[in-house]
């Protein structure tokens, strides 16, 4: 068979036969790639204004819409306590907001099972742009216009990556699931 | 995508409790970060050993992105040279001569402040860094503006330290971890720092306005004597910074003072230096509570020193 077509007893995880998923990766992979997400933007630039969406947030919201069931629903407290670790707010705002979120598409599951890609990118743009404006309030940092003024692109930036973060979380749900690990 | 099935309980005892557990567990966990929220707006520094710790341990793979970041800007750098070599080079060639001149200006200036302070018996205390650091990286996502520095408490780095760079102010270190510190940049809106004109003595605050900028506001009102251009230095009230450092180029006039651009913006920062505070004395005296409510006659005798309790309290 496979002299034929060398993909003939593979399936996009890999080759079936004798293998299986490895446990770890399985697991940690989520959890490993929004962790990534919230001390990425640390590591990038040193400027003077915030100019990335919360990569992190945006990361759980990827994982939380397109693979529904992997992350649990208080899956946000933890997370947003290592986010707060890094992101500048005040340590309890991301536990919050992010536990909330999860709260709020759990709900928004229930009310619409079936949903499609632009009701997934609707509902993420919604739970960003709430997130964005409500970590400006909480951020303890006085609200003047200028604030909002500087912070604007990254509201439009978390709306316009959600897409490449759902493509990125899809690339690593198929690396997650890939069949690493042999059976003797 | 559907949810998978086994989201639905139905009927069976034990997905109703799973599910049940689930929302309990995170309203429970929103409901800890409001307080653990509440805790941090009200004392912002219960949580920095924890932060401490989490910055220890990302600030080498920082370090490395600050190498290839500043690689990667010299590069961009070197490109756009040569669309603007010819022009730049005849504009270089009169600003060359502009500085020869005043180097020569400068030079006897230095000669006669060296005289002067010779028959005043003053001796200028040269005053050496605590510890050299790199500008690791930033709050990029936040609407607070915090970066971190490679030096920490094992460097000497304590809170309230000054942070600059070869070009001017940066910021004030606002907790140290062993091997890291978290500075508060200028452009931090909780960030006040007295200043004047570096020509002058008109007295100002440089507040941080959050999108980059400051706001310098000025302490006696009246008519505005600021003009755009004007170099703002640290004017050492509050103790912490020694004067005359640079600090920001007023960019814009308003009825109260002006809008500067930064002189050292962490952007194009590399390295900074940590110096000592200025006047330990002065800072403890300010931040102990129990001295607060015996202002000598001093306090009012300049503006500075009557706005200097303020700053010390604003800039925490």
């Amino acid at each position: 068979m496979e002299q034929l077509d060398p993909r003939a007893r593979s399936d996009i995880y890999g080759r079936r036969i004798n293998r299986t998923s490895s446990p770890l990766r399985r697991r940690s992979v989520p959890y490993a790639s929004i962790m990534l997400g919230s001390v990425l933007p640390v590591l990038l630039m040193a400027d003077l204004m915030p100019l990335l969406p919360s990569l992190g947030f945006l990361m759980l919201l990827g994982w939380r819409m397109v693979r529904p069931g992997v992350l649990p629903l208080w899956a946000g407290a933890p997370l947003g306590a290592f986010d707060d670790l890094f992101s500048g707010q005040p340590f309890g705002s991301a536990i919050l907001l992010w536990s909330l979120a999860m709260i709020a598409i759990e709900l928004i599951e229930t009310r619409f099972p079936w949903r499609d890609f632009w009701h997934d990118w609707f509902a993420a743009s919604l739970l960003a742009l709430t997130y964005w404006s409500a970590a400006l309030v909480i951020s303890g940092a006085p609200l003047t216009p200028e604030m909002f003024a500087v912070a604007a692109p990254q509201a439009a930036l978390a709306v316009l990556l959600y897409p490449m973060i759902a493509r990125l979380v899809a690339w690593l749900d198929r690396f997650r699931l890939s069949r690493a690990r042999t059976i003797d | 995508m559907a949810p998978p099935s086994s989201r639905r309980s139905g009927f069976s005892k034990k997905a109703q409790y799973s599910l049940f557990t689930g929302y309990l567990l995170a309203g429970a966990g929103a409901a800890l970060g409001l307080v653990l929220l509440m805790l941090s707006l009200w004392q912002p520094a219960a949580f920095a050993p924890l932060r401490g710790v989490a910055s220890d341990v990302v600030a080498p793979a920082g370090e490395a992105g600050a190498v290839t970041r500043a690689g990667s800007q010299g590069m961009i750098a070197g490109i756009a040279g040569y669309f603007q070599a010819g022009s730049q080079n005849a504009e270089l060639r009169r600003e060359l001569e502009i500085a020869r001149i005043r180097v020569g200006e400068a030079n006897a200036l230095k000669a006669e402040n060296a005289r002067l302070k010779g028959l005043l018996g003053l001796t200028e205390g040269e005053i050496r860094p605590v510890a050299m650091a790199r500008l690791v990286g930033s709050t990029a996502t936040s609407g607070r503006r915090h970066a971190y520095i490679s030096a920490g408490w094992n460097d000497g780095v304590r809170p309230g330290m000054p942070v600059v760079s070869e070009r001017g102010v940066v910021g004030r270190v606002l907790e140290a971890g062993r091997g890291s510190a978290r500075v508060l940049l200028l452009t931090d809106s909780e960030s006040v720092l007295p200043v004047r004109r570096a020509a002058d003595n008109v007295i100002a605050f440089a507040e941080g306005r959050g999108d980059g900028l400051l706001r310098i506001r000025l302490v006696n009102l009246g008519v505005n004597p600021l003009k755009v251009g004007d170099m703002m230095v640290t004017s050492g009230a509050g103790g912490y910074y020694r004067p005359g450092v640079a600090v920001a180029v007023i960019a814009k006039i308003t009825p109260d003072g002006g809008i500067a651009q930064l002189v050292a913006e962490p952007a194009s920062t590399n390295f900074v230096a940590v110096e000592p505070v200025a006047q330990p004395a002065a800072v403890a005296e300010l931040t102990d509570p129990s001295a607060a409510p015996a202002p000598g006659p001093s306090a009012s005798s300049s503006p500075a020193a009557t706005a200097s309790p303020r700053a010390g309290a604003g800039e925490e």
